[in-house]
């Protein structure tokens, strides 16, 4: 398993043909009290860089961009209930949709933590 | 991920630097993450244990908060006959205000349009006036060129202002021993809501009203810039009160229905629409002489075509500012307002919609990312007001 991150502050942990996405711990503190998550359709086709998801925070609404294109295999309904997963914990049981990657080459362009860590030290 | 939103100034675009407010080290120093708004920085929640905007809210709505909304126009107007001539401005009752009395009234453009909203307090021998912070520099403009030259229009820069809000206020604001400026006058837990007078501070002059923008009991506390350092220490030493940022300085006045300028209101917006028709005094309806007061009295007898209403929305997304309203196919308003209540906790919203849909239990709909969601008229405010009058 590996995990890779984008500079729009999403991770997607990558295992077998599926990656699972979510978005940082860095990109919950600055959104704040999320209070609402648009979750995406089991079936859905989806291209790498497109808006799959919504995270409403009291403050702003945020579009969550797909890290590669593929299929949309499940989505984290627990978050229906608890939108607030995503700021407790939002690198494992807060993550968003799975997606079964249609082309794993557009991995290559992602991050990895030590890179993601640097570009966050940076903003 | 991006923010296709944000906490948004208003538009200060010619503004060239953002400023900073004489306690911005204060902020930094307890954690606030600092965002630009009316041309300052201002802090938009504080980090740690009790930080966030919904804790920050809530504890506002149980105890009392601390917001620093130096960001604002402090004015003064003096001279003979200033009451005339702020009322050939505004369309409240200003010559018969009483001293230490306030007023919510309005800035109209001559088509009864709303220029900003703000509140008069009549002091001893001058008005003192609190207007928008994103609106104050054309509010001065708009001051300077139409009060007559024998009025003295001051700008207090050297003042920050705090408000302290909560049904703890007044029992944290007691305790530190501030004293009425003017002998006899009577001590800051005594002031009734809209009433505000002189004060002193270990020796220090305060400007103190019983008012607010959190529908809570509290007090707005005008403050010279060198002093306040060490009286925000001084509040915040209090068990009862945290420093609470600008997001949920929104949340609450949301809950409280209460109108922000450059959102709900606007030079589009007459009063009557905006559901601010108690801001017209009596005497002035009757004699007119205010900008816009034509259109403003016919619109008062006869009605508006849209009016602002409360929204409480099913489910949990929130309806944004922009959001259209609907009624089946037929676009009915669109929404000036809105978020999450973190007191109901549910989604609410301010619109301006169709006077034939603006009574209560209404449904609608708010069209938002291609989707409808279900809504439906509620009486304002939200949450109950709790002013001490």
């Amino acid at each position: 398993m590996s995990r890779y991150y984008t500079k729009d502050h999403e991770w997607i942990e990558i295992a077998g043909d599926t990656g699972t996405v979510g978005i940082t711990d860095y990109a919950q503190a600055q959104l704040g009290d999320i209070t609402f998550v648009e979750l995406p359709s089991s079936g859905q086709q989806v291209t790498r860089g497109s808006s799959v998801s919504v995270v409403d925070s009291v403050k702003a609404a945020s579009d969550v961009y797909t890290p590669v294109s593929g299929t949309v295999a499940d989505a984290n309904h627990a978050l229906t209930d608890a939108p607030e997963l995503v700021n407790t914990d939002a690198e494992v049981g807060g993550w968003l949709f799975r997606v079964t990657l249609s082309d794993p080459a557009e991995l290559d362009g992602l991050m990895d933590r030590a890179a993601y860590d640097l570009y966050v030290e940076g903003l | 991920m991006s923010e296709s939103e944000v906490l948004d100034s208003d538009d200060a675009g010619e503004t060239p630097a953002t400023l900073t407010l004489p306690l911005d080290a204060w902020h930094r120093q307890r954690g606030a993450r600092m965002v630009e708004f009316a041309g300052y920085w201002m802090p938009v929640q504080y980090a740690g244990e009790g930080g966030g905007i919904i804790a920050e809210h809530l504890w506002t709505r149980g105890h009392a908060g601390l917001f620093d909304v130096s960001h604002m126009g402090q004015l003064t107007v003096s001279g003979e006959a200033a009451a005339e001539a702020l009322e050939a401005l505004l369309p409240g009752e200003i010559a018969g205000l009483k001293p230490g009395r306030m007023r919510y009234s309005l800035l109209l453009d001559e088509n009864g349009g709303i220029l900003d909203d703000l509140i008069v307090t009549r002091r001893g021998a001058d008005f003192y006036i609190v207007v928008n912070g994103a609106t104050k520099w054309d509010d001065i403009g708009h001051l300077r060129e139409h009060l007559p030259d024998a009025i003295t229009l001051t700008h207090m820069d050297e003042h920050a202002l705090l408000a302290l809000q909560g049904p703890a206020a007044v029992q944290a604001l007691t305790r530190l021993g501030i004293e009425p400026a003017r002998e006899g006058g009577p001590p800051v837990e005594a002031l009734r809501f809209m009433q505000g007078g002189g004060y002193r501070w270990q020796g220090r002059p305060l400007g103190i009203s019983r008012s607010g923008y959190t529908g809570e009991d509290g007090f707005e506390i005008s403050v010279r810039e060198c002093d306040v350092t060490a009286f925000a220490d001084a509040i915040c030493d209090q068990p009862e009160v945290r420093p609470i940022g600008l997001g949920a300085r929104d949340s609450l006045r949301l809950e409280a229905g209460l109108p922000l300028y450059g959102h709900d209101l606007s030079p589009e917006t007459d009063p009557v629409s905006a559901g601010l028709a108690f801001a017209i005094s009596k005497r002035r309806r009757a004699d007119g002489g205010f900008p816009g007061a034509g259109r403003i009295l016919a619109l008062l007898a006869s009605g508006t075509p849209r009016v602002r209403v409360g929204l409480t929305l099913d489910g949990r997304m929130a309806a944004r500012e922009g959001a259209k309203v609907f009624t089946g196919d037929q676009e009915v308003g669109v929404v000036t307002s809105g978020g999450f209540s973190p007191s109901l906790q549910h989604p609410i919203a301010m619109a301006f919609v169709a006077s034939d849909r603006s009574s209560p239990s209404t449904p609608l709909e708010i069209e938002m990312r291609g989707k409808r969601i279900a809504a439906h008229v509620v009486p304002l405010p939200f949450i109950p007001h709790r002013y001490v009058r």
